[in-house]
C-alpha cells in the first residue's frame, strides 16, 4: 500500500495543535504582534541579534517570493539571486545616482524586477521541469555578468558605495535604532498577507491546479500560460523589493558577489526545508538556515555542502518540508457563505474524512 | 438548432487514422453513448471535441458555432466540459477547491481585487463557494467537502471529477468511463446520478464499457471500431446488431453460431 504522505489522524498531535491554535487565534496573533513589536526594545536586541533577526525576516520574504513560483505553481527557479540582485541594484542606483528617496526607489525596483520576471516567464511557456530550472540558472549567471561588466552603470566589481539610509519624516532608519528591523517586519507582514490572499483566490487555485495537473487545469479553462507568467511576475516583484531592502542594510554597500548562485541555493533551501507552498515554513526555513552558520561557525566553508546534503535528505524523507503538513482544519467558509448556505437549508460539514488508501481501486 | 454536430471528423497520427470520417450528433437533453472495443478511438474523439487534438479534417459545431480549431479554454467557456478516463483531479487540493477550480472561468474578479479582498471579490468568492457546495451535495459528496482529493476512494474521486465538470456551467458533459473501477452498487448509484443530470438539464455524451450502464441509460448509442463508426441507433438495436457483436466478440462467435 502506498504511504499516504501527510495523512490526517484525528486527534493526532497535529490535529490537536492546529485546532488549539485556531481556537485562540486572535490571542496568538496578538501575542506574536506584541513580541515582534517589543523585540528591539528588549535587552535581547543587541546589535548582532538585531542583524540576525533582520536577516531571518529578509530570507523569509525571499522564501515567500520563490514560494509563489515553486511552492504554488510548481516551477523551480534557480535564478532568484538574479531577481534579488536586480532589485538591489535598481534601488541603489535610483537613490545614489538620481538622488531618489528610498521608498519610491524600493517600489520602482520591485516593479522593474517584476518586468524582468515577465520577460523570463515567457520562455517557461515552452519549457518545464529541469529545462526551466536550467534557463533560470543561466539567467542568474547573466545577471551576474551584467553587474560585473556594465561598469559605467553598475561600477563593476567595485559595487555601489554610500547608499543612503532610508528616512521618513526626518527619522533615519538604522540597525541600532531598530529601524531596519521595523522596515522588514512591515514588508514581510505585507508579503505574507498578500500571499495568503492570493492563495485563497482564483489565481492561487489556478497556480496550485497547474502544479498538480497542467492538462486538467487547461481543460477547466485556466489560461495556463497567463498564470505561469503571473506567478513569475509576483515572485520577481517580492524578490526585487527584498533586494531593494538588502541594498540599504549591508553597510551602504553592495557588489555583484552578494548575488551569486549560492544565494539562489540558499533561497530554495529556505523554501524546501520550510515546506513548499506554506507561509509558516518560510519563517522556519529562514530561521534554521540563518541560525545554522551562527551556531556552527566552525563549519563555515562546509556550509553549502551541508545545505546540499540537507536538501537531498529532505527530498527523500520529508518531501513536503519540515512544516509542510496538510492542514487538518476545515476549509474556511466566510460568514457570508455560511449565511447563504443556511438560507438554502445546507449545513456544511467541518469534518475531514480520510479513507484508507488502496482500500478500493 | 443543432446542439452538438460532428461532421466527418478525421485525425491522422503519422500513418494511423485513429478516427476516420466519423459523424454524429447529440441533441439537447439527450444521453448519448459512444462505445467500442479498446483502441477504437473513443477517447480520441473526446480529445478532438475538447480541443486537445486538432482535426486533420472535418468540422465540429456546438450551438451552431464552429468549435474545431479553438483552444481547450475557449471550448470549455462555450459550455463543453469533460472528465478523464484516468482520473485527473488535483490531488493535493481539497475537494471543494477542486470544484472551485471548475468555477474558474465564470469567476469574475481580477487579480488586484483578490489581493485587496474588495467587497466585489468577497461576494463573488462566496457565491462560487456556495455553488460548489451545492453541486457537491447534489452528487452526494457533502461529507468530503474538506477532504483532500487524493484521500478519497476511487469511485468518489470519479464523482468529484463530474462535480468539477459541472461547476464550469457546462451544457454538455463528456464523461469518459465514469463507471470504471466502481463496484456494482456504486455503478447503479452512478446510473441514477447521470439520469438526474439529464433531469436538471444537462446533456451527456458518455464513453462507457459497462454495458449494464450503457443499455440502461442511453437514448442513443454510437459504436466505433478501428476509428470508424460502424453502427448507431437505439440501445436495443445496437444490442442485436451483427456488426457490433462482431466487433466486440470477433469472428469466432459467428463461426460457432453457424456450426
Amino acid at each position: 500500500m502506498k504511504k499516504n504522505i501527510g495523512s490526517i489522524k484525528k486527534n493526532g498531535f497535529l490535529y490537536v495543535f492546529e485546532h488549539f491554535i485556531d481556537a485562540y487565534k486572535p490571542a496568538f496573533i496578538l501575542l506574536v504582534a506584541v513580541i515582534a513589536i517589543a523585540f528591539p526594545f528588549t535587552p535581547l536586541a543587541s546589535r548582532s541579534n538585531q542583524r540576525i533577526v533582520t536577516m531571518i525576516l529578509l530570507y523569509a520574504m525571499l522564501g515567500m517570493g520563490l514560494n509563489v513560483l515553486t511552492g504554488y505553481t510548481g516551477l523551480v527557479s534557480l535564478g532568484h539571486a538574479g531577481f534579488y540582485g536586480i532589485g538591489a541594484y535598481c534601488c541603489a542606483l535610483l537613490t545614489t545616482k538620481l538622488g531618489w528617496s528610498f521608498w519610491p526607489a524600493l517600489l520602482v525596483g520591485g516593479c522593474f524586477t517584476a518586468l524582468v520576471g515577465f520577460l523570463l516567464g515567457l520562455p517557461t511557456l515552452r519549457l518545464s521541469g529541469t529545462y526551466l530550472s536550467i534557463v533560470t540558472l543561466g539567467f542568474c549567471e547573466i545577471v551576474q555578468m551584467i553587474l560585473k561588466q556594465w561598469e559605467s552603470v553598475t561600477n563593476g566589481n567595485y559595487g555601489i558605495r554610500n547608499i543612503p539610509k532610508p528616512e521618513l519624516f526626518g527619522f533615519e532608519f538604522k540597525l541600532q535604532n531598530g529601524g531596519f528591523y521595523f522596515i522588514i517586519l512591515v514588508l514581510v507582514t505585507l508579503t505574507a498577507l498578500a500571499c495568503m490572499a492570493i492563495k485563497k483566490s482564483k489565481s492561487g487555485r489556478a497556480f496550485l491546479a497547474i502544479k498538480d495537473d497542467e492538462l486538467a487545469a487547461t481543460m477547466m479553462g485556466i489560461k495556463t500560460s497567463r498564470y505561469k507568467i503571473l506567478s513569475f511576475v509576483i515572485s520577481a516583484f517580492i524578490t526585487g523589493v527584498a533586494g531593494g531592502f538588502y541594498s540599504v542594510i549591508n553597510n551602504g554597500y553592495i557588489e555583484p558577489t552578494n548575488f551569486v548562485f549560492n544565494i539562489s541555493v540558499l533561497i530554495i533551501s529556505v523554501v524546501v526545508v520550510g515546506g513548499l507552498g506554506t507561509i509558516r515554513g518560510m519563517f522556519f526555513g529562514a530561521a534554521l538556515l540563518q541560525l545554522f552558520p551562527q551556531v556552527f561557525r566552525f563549519l563555515n566553508e562546509w556550509r553549502f555542502v551541508i545545505y546540499g546534503v540537507l536538501l537531498v535528505v529532505m527530498m527523500q524523507f520529508r518531501p513536503q518540508g519540515a512544516l509542510g503538513w496538510q492542514s487538518t482544519l476545515p476549509y474556511k467558509l466566510s460568514r457570508r457563505t455560511r449565511a447563504t448556505l443556511k438560507e438554502h437549508g445546507i449545513e456544511p460539514t467541518d469534518a475531514i474524512v480520510v479513507e484508507e488508501k488502496g482500500a478500493q481501486a | 438548432m443543432s446542439f452538438l454536430n460532428v461532421e466527418n471528423i478525421t485525425i491522422q497520427f503519422g500513418g494511423l487514422r485513429a478516427v476516420d470520417n466519423v459523424s454524429f450528433h447529440v441533441d439537447q437533453g439527450e444521453i448519448v453513448s459512444l462505445i467500442g472495443p479498446n483502441g477504437a478511438g473513443k477517447t480520441t474523439v473526446f480529445n478532438m471535441l475538447t480541443g486537445v487534438y486538432q482535426l486533420t479534417d472535418g468540422a465540429i459545431s456546438f450551438l451552431d458555432e464552429r468549435i474545431d480549431g479553438k483552444t481547450p479554454q475557449e471550448i470549455v467557456t462555450r459550455g463543453i466540459s469533460r472528465t478523464f478516463q484516468n482520473l485527473r483531479l488535483f490531488p493535493k487540493m481539497r475537494v471543494i477547491e477542486n470544484v472551485l477550480v471548475g468555477t474558474h472561468i465564470n469567476t469574475k474578479y481580477n487579480f488586484f481585487q483578490s489581493l485587496f479582498r474588495t467587497p466585489a471579490f468577497r461576494r463573488e468568492e462566496s457565491d462560487k463557494t456556495v455553488k460548489a457546495i451545492e453541486i457537491l451535495n447534489s452528487i452526494g459528496l457533502d461529507k468530503y467537502i474538506n477532504s483532500y482529493a487524493e484521500s478519497l476512494p476511487y469511485g468518489e474521486q470519479r464523482k468529484v471529477e463530474i462535480a468539477r465538470a459541472m461547476a464550469t456551467d457546462a451544457k454538455l458533459l463528456l464523461l469518459d468511463e465514469p463507471a470504471a473501477g466502481m463496484n456494482p452498487a456504486e455503478s447503479v448509484e452512478l446510473l441514477r446520478f447521470i439520469r438526474h443530470l439529464k433531469e436538471i438539464g444537462y446533456t451527456v455524451l458518455l464513453i462507457e464499457h459497462d454495458m449494464n450502464v450503457v443499455m440502461n441509460i442511453s437514448d442513443r448509442i454510437y459504436v466505433l471500431d478501428h476509428g470508424k463508426l460502424i453502427a448507431d441507433g437505439l440501445p436495443e438495436e445496437i444490442a442485436n446488431n451483427e456488426q457490433v457483436i462482431h466487433a466486440y466478440l470477433g469472428e469466432e462467435r459467428k463461426k460457432n453460431a453457424e456450426n
